[in-house]
């Protein structure tokens, strides 16, 4: 996998994002408060995987979609899309590369115009791409209906008449009738019943590989992140804590965090014992987030080291990288 | 959709019935005798009397009020006790006044306050939504009456652009049509606003700009129409309050409405008329009403009337 990956150019190149937000002073004469959300994190998607970035709420995962797709515009750092910037292109241009770089979110009920059909809502997203010309929009879009496994009569319903389940089939329908190459979902089944998000996974597995797409999988479900991808990136207030193949980072984690992350994985049989890690204490506020390692204040093997000096993101094996002064002890244990 | 619009018809019956028995009783408890005031101030017991004989006045209660009623159902809304003449007649020469009146001050309602509304949400905390915003809580705040003088002085006294006064041309209906709209206009700006970010916030919103939208677009026809559901709802509410401000911004401007007719016939206690009037005007809500209700269904598929 990591030699394959290595050969390829990536799709999506990250470098250095960072994405503040100034918080609304409380009082008049308090200073104006940052929220560090995203703190330079860098990360290459390369074509036709499936990236997982997992973490806390909070720590960031959301917003690194949202300034990729500049639904918020990043403060700082550069995102290329097959070499070309995304950060420096005009709003024209990138009004229609938004075509190739789609979105699945969370909340099927939020993520659709409540006053348009379905047929309305797909054939404007190919309108405004210019995908097809309107004489064979409606081929395509019967074709999305079957591809997404919806009924094509349902084209002339509206959204509130549709269960959960169908509503995140129309949201990738609607994703989809652009022709994408990388979508990015962010928890897109995370609202679903546990049944019907093992339906959606599945059906997301077989788009991707009928259509060659990219993933950007934005989840806090270990469970499922295991089931779906191909790499894992571990976020912690803002940054990137570890990045790697999935089989590498589930048997062999080499930071504090991720090893207490997967301990929380609930495991259904009773015979299997393991030890689960507790962190104490919550996430620290991202609007003054401790110094050095950002994970020290929870960390159960922290020292003053880690106190002072941030941890750089470094390969520690082929195609995994740790934030950590001590993964190389730790991972002994 | 057409059951329902029956269903809410039928429902007009109880409403008028109330609204008659209502306006019926207060004016009964309100002092002054209107025989006294007809026959004027050094007129006879004797005349007093005949006339009060003649009026009807002398029968019981329930008597005077079921006659009314049975009035009413004939198609007669009975006579005024000032001239004589039918009331029907004086309401049906002032009601296309008012109504003309009501309709440009909610049109001035509706489209400045949208306008207003839109440019505060679109731009959240800027300058120009803050200075919109500061004009909307000054329309809230100014009691018509003053804003009418107000408006009169700049406008048609030290300008002398428009016109003081009166009925006759298009260029009166602007000063009375402002004051009467304003208020309303600046509840709909502020309700504009708060809808619209509401629905600028939603995912959908997100969907359509990662779509590749123009703004332009993603404001009018995806936001804008969403939003707009909880603003027809005041509008409706708003056209209410409209037609009691009409009493007040036709005696300012000294317009012949139903408003002023009704306030005039209060004064005299010409007790038909002023049933007559109030009975008219809230026909005219309750019709405004269903119209707001089959509104939303246009707007809103999720509702069913039924």
């Amino acid at each position: 996998m990591n030699t394959l990956l290595s050969s390829k150019k990536p799709i999506l190149k990250v470098s250095n994002l960072k994405q503040y937000f100034i918080v609304k002073r409380e009082a008049l004469f308090q200073p104006k408060q940052v929220v560090k959300a995203v703190d330079g994190i860098s990360f290459d998607l390369y074509p036709g995987e499936t990236l997982s970035i997992v973490g806390e709420s909070g720590c960031g995962k959301s917003t690194t979609g949202r300034s990729i797709l500049h639904l918020d515009e990043p403060t700082e750092g550069e995102i290329l899309y097959k070499d070309v910037s995304l950060t420096e292109m005009s709003k024209k241009e990138l009004r229609n590369i938004r075509g190739d770089i789609q979105v699945i979110f969370q909340d099927p009920f939020a993520s659709l115009n409540p006053r348009r059909t379905i047929r309305q809502m797909l054939d404007e997203a190919m309108a405004i791409q210019k995908v097809l010309p309107p004489k064979q929009r409606e081929a395509r879009m019967l074709e999305l209906m079957q591809n997404v496994g919806l009924r094509p009569e349902y084209l002339e319903r509206y959204p509130h008449e549709f269960s959960g389940g169908q509503r995140q089939r129309i949201g990738i329908a609607r994703a989809l009738a652009v022709n994408p190459k990388v979508i990015i979902c962010d928890e897109a089944v995370s609202a679903l019943d546990v049944s019907i998000q093992a339906q959606i996974l599945n059906l997301l597995k077989r788009l991707q590989n009928d259509f060659d797409l990219t993933f950007l999988f934005i989840s806090h479900d270990l469970s499922i992140v295991k089931h779906i991808s191909d790499r894992v990136m571990v976020m912690y207030l803002g940054k990137i804590v570890e990045i790697s193949d999935k089989a590498s980072l589930f048997k062999n984690p080499l930071h504090p965090y991720t090893k207490a992350l997967l301990s929380a994985i609930p495991v259904i049989d009773q015979t299997i014992k393991r030890e689960r890690i507790l962190l104490k204490g919550d996430v620290p506020s991202p609007l003054n987030p401790p110094t050095g390692c950002r994970f020290h204040t929870r960390c159960p093997f922290a020292t003053d080291l880690c106190r002072d000096e941030e941890p750089l993101l470094r390969e520690l094996e082929s195609g995994h990288l740790v934030a950590c002064h001590f993964a190389e002890k730790l991972s002994a244990i | 959709m057409l059951l329902f619009i029956l269903k809410r018809l039928a429902q007009v019956v109880p409403v008028i019935f109330g609204v008659t028995l209502v306006v019926f009783l207060i004016m009964q408890m309100v002092p002054g005798d209107p025989a006294i005031i007809m026959a004027g101030e050094g007129a006879s017991t004797e005349t007093v009397e005949q006339l009060r004989e003649d009026l009807g006045l002398n029968e019981p209660l329930h008597v005077q009020y079921f006659s009314y009623i049975g009035n009413i159902l004939q198609g007669s809304l009975g006579n005024s006790l000032k001239n004589n003449q039918p009331v029907l007649d004086e309401i049906l020469i002032r009601l296309p006044i008012t109504m003309e009146l009501a309709f440009f001050s909610i049109l001035i309602t509706i489209v400045l306050g949208l306008t207003a509304g839109i440019i505060s949400a679109v731009k959240p905390y800027s300058v120009s939504d803050i200075s919109v915003m500061v004009v909307a809580l000054l329309g809230i705040s100014l009691p018509s009456f003053w804003l009418g003088l107000l408006l009169m002085y700049t406008f048609s006294i030290k300008l002398q652009w428009l016109p003081v006064a009166g009925w006759d041309s298009f260029a009166h209906i602007i000063l009375p049509a402002i004051t009467l709209g304003a208020g309303g206009a600046a509840i709909v700006a502020r309700m504009t606003r708060s809808s619209m970010l509401e629905v600028i916030g939603q995912d959908y919103v997100r969907t359509a700009r990662a779509k590749g939208l123009k703004e332009h677009t993603i404001i009018y026809k995806h936001a804008l129409r969403n939003a707009l559901i909880p603003v027809i709802t005041v509008v409706g509410l708003q056209f209410g309050s409209l037609l009691g401000g009409t009493v007040i911004v036709e005696s300012v401007f000294a317009i012949n409405g139903l408003g002023r007719m009704i306030v005039d016939a209060i004064r005299t206690r010409d007790i038909p008329m002023v049933q007559g009037g109030v009975l008219v005007a809230s026909l005219v809500f309750v019709f405004v009403n269903l119209l707001v209700d089959v509104m939303y269904k246009v707007f809103n598929k999720r509702i069913d009337l039924n």
